[in-house]
């Protein structure tokens, strides 16, 4: 494929630009790309996947829901001092409580770069314990419900068993 | 000293071992983020709490039981002068951005250069294993329990509705970003490399080019990972990885068994003009030179180049970098006199052994 600037050098950056759900697809060669200013990714200055998230946040303030909250001006974590503007624009978090006090405005992010919201994989082994043990509970009464359903009374008096030990162990931690 | 055999020798002893699969998985990475609980990011770190991080974090990495992985060596990034980081970025064992940007950034490296481990890039801890062909679950496996071993030691920032929290948001969640490096000269050659790719890009896998974060593929070679990190465990993330890999490998097979079957001889042609190229020409740039190698390397894989390791492209590839040039030759070079180093090195690696 050639590029679609200069029709000369074949097109080895290909970009796809979505804007309020038109698509658009690019096809260009590096040197009319400099020349354009959408510099390569990974050079100094240039599009970075950092702006591309800022891209993604300032998509968001123009949506319907930056209503509901404190305003994203006046949002700042305590602990670092970063403000969520400054968030928005270098698209990196200052320090880790920095995800508690934007908290109200991260999901729809989330949702946009991951598609989801909540973490399912690893949990730490020693600092981790109690929630370990919280998601264990959260699946045995399920089972247990699964079970009562299909009438499998032993095996379901088994997992209450289990699931009565597991609450005293989390109440009395 | 030993830092010079990490910036001297281009192939790492861990890419002397062929993995399964390794005529079209060159390797298979997997890189953890993690950090402190009660530090800022680094970004936002002063010098003090950069050192305090870095002296923390290397402690942890001189523990008994890392030394049961390997033997480890760290490395203080002020230490290192530009063109050793340099040869240690193309090597892969740390990243651009420990070595242009960090403060009080460290590497903690294993003597066969599996595993290396960053401290104060964009997140306080990058857990990094590499593994010679398509071992990404192996890889995993290592990375694991030196992630296991460091959360003995030190509190780490972890929520538990968002998991491990990183610096950027591409990150958060399981902080893992599980990779492998393909060679794909067929699908390239049979033009069927653009649907395939934009399929990998449905399927939530990224796809890039070799070196640095461009989007041109130099030697078709392709980096495919994983793109999200929250709300699939680290287990769907390297299956599904795995499960895209392994059908590119045998679509890869098959475009190779077909160019055998239908044009053998243009692809003997081909490579073997390559072949000669690489064995006599006197200037040869960086892309030039990754193309041929590319081609000879696939000529090696077909069979159609005998007396020559698959190694020695590998290891060929990484020592025709710019850093690596002026380190064989120990002197400064400008990219014309690069070009001619370049050929020279090719050339002594591909002369008849008498």
């Amino acid at each position: 494929m050639l590029c679609q600037e200069c029709g000369n050098k074949p097109a080895t950056l290909h970009f796809t630009k979505i804007v309020n759900g038109e698509k658009t697809e690019f096809h260009i060669c590096e040197s009319c790309a400099r020349e354009k200013g959408e510099m390569l990714p990974g050079t100094s200055g240039g599009f970075s996947i950092h702006s591309l998230l800022s891209g993604l946040m300032d998509f968001e303030k123009s949506g319907p829901s930056s209503s509901i909250g404190p305003k994203p001006q006046t949002l700042r974590c305590e602990d670092c001092g970063l403000t969520y503007t400054q968030f928005s624009k270098i698209g990196r978090f200052g320090c880790s409580s920095c995800y508690r006090y934007f908290a109200g405005r991260l999901d729809p992010l989330f949702k946009r770069v991951h598609g989801n919201t909540v973490h399912v994989g690893k949990i730490p082994k020693r600092s981790g314990g109690e929630i370990q043990d919280r998601r264990e509970l959260d699946r045995l009464k399920q089972e247990l419900h699964q079970r009562i359903e299909m009438e499998e009374f032993e095996d379901a008096a088994s997992l209450r068993d289990r699931i009565r030990e597991l609450e005293r162990k989390l109440t009395d931690a | 000293m030993e830092k010079r055999r990490f910036a001297q020798d281009a192939l790492s002893e861990w890419m002397r071992n062929e993995g399964p699969d390794s005529e079209i998985v060159i390797s298979s990475r997997i890189r953890v983020a993690r950090n402190l609980k009660h530090q800022p990011f680094p970004m936002l770190a002063t010098n003090q709490q950069s050192r305090e991080v870095m002296e923390q974090l290397t402690a942890v990495a001189k523990h008994d039981k890392l030394q049961d992985l390997g033997s480890f060596e760290s490395f203080d990034l002020s230490e290192l002068n530009e063109l050793e980081k340099k040869v240690l970025v193309e090597k892969h064992l740390i990243s651009p951005n420990l070595a242009n940007d960090s403060r009080g950034g460290a590497v903690v490296l294993s003597a066969t250069e599996s595993i290396s481990i960053m401290i104060n890039e964009e997140d306080h801890l990058r857990i990094q294993c590499l593994y010679p062909g398509f071992q990404i679950r192996e890889a995993w496996a290592t990375a694991g329990r030196i992630d296991d071993l460091f959360e003995q030691e030190v509190d780490y920032a972890f929520d538990e509705r968002k998991g491990y929290l990183t610096s950027c948001p591409t990150n958060v969640g399981t902080g893992i970003r599980a990779s492998v490096m393909m060679h794909l000269p067929a699908l390239v050659l049979t033009q069927q490399i653009n649907r395939i790719l934009s399929a990998i890009t449905q399927v939530g896998l990224a796809v890039r080019g070799l070196y640095g974060e461009g989007s041109e593929a130099v030697g078709n070679l392709f980096q495919i990972s994983n793109q999200i990190t929250l709300g699939q465990s680290e287990e769907e993330i390297i299956d599904n990885l795995h499960s895209v890999a392994r059908q590119i490998i045998e679509h890869e097979k098959a475009a190779r068994e077909r160019l055998l079957a239908e044009s053998r001889v243009r692809v003997e042609d081909r490579v073997r003009r390559s072949y000669g190229i690489l064995s006599h020409a006197s200037i040869m740039d960086s892309k030039e030179a990754a193309q041929r190698l590319s081609d000879v390397r696939l000529g090696i894989d077909l069979e159609l180049i005998q007396n020559l390791s698959p190694q020695v492209m590998n290891e060929l590839m990484v020592l025709t970098q710019p850093g690596f040039l002026q380190q064989v030759f120990d002197e400064r070079l400008n990219a014309e006199q690069r070009d001619i180093r370049r050929a020279e090195l090719i050339r002594r690696y591909l002369s008849p052994k008498t």
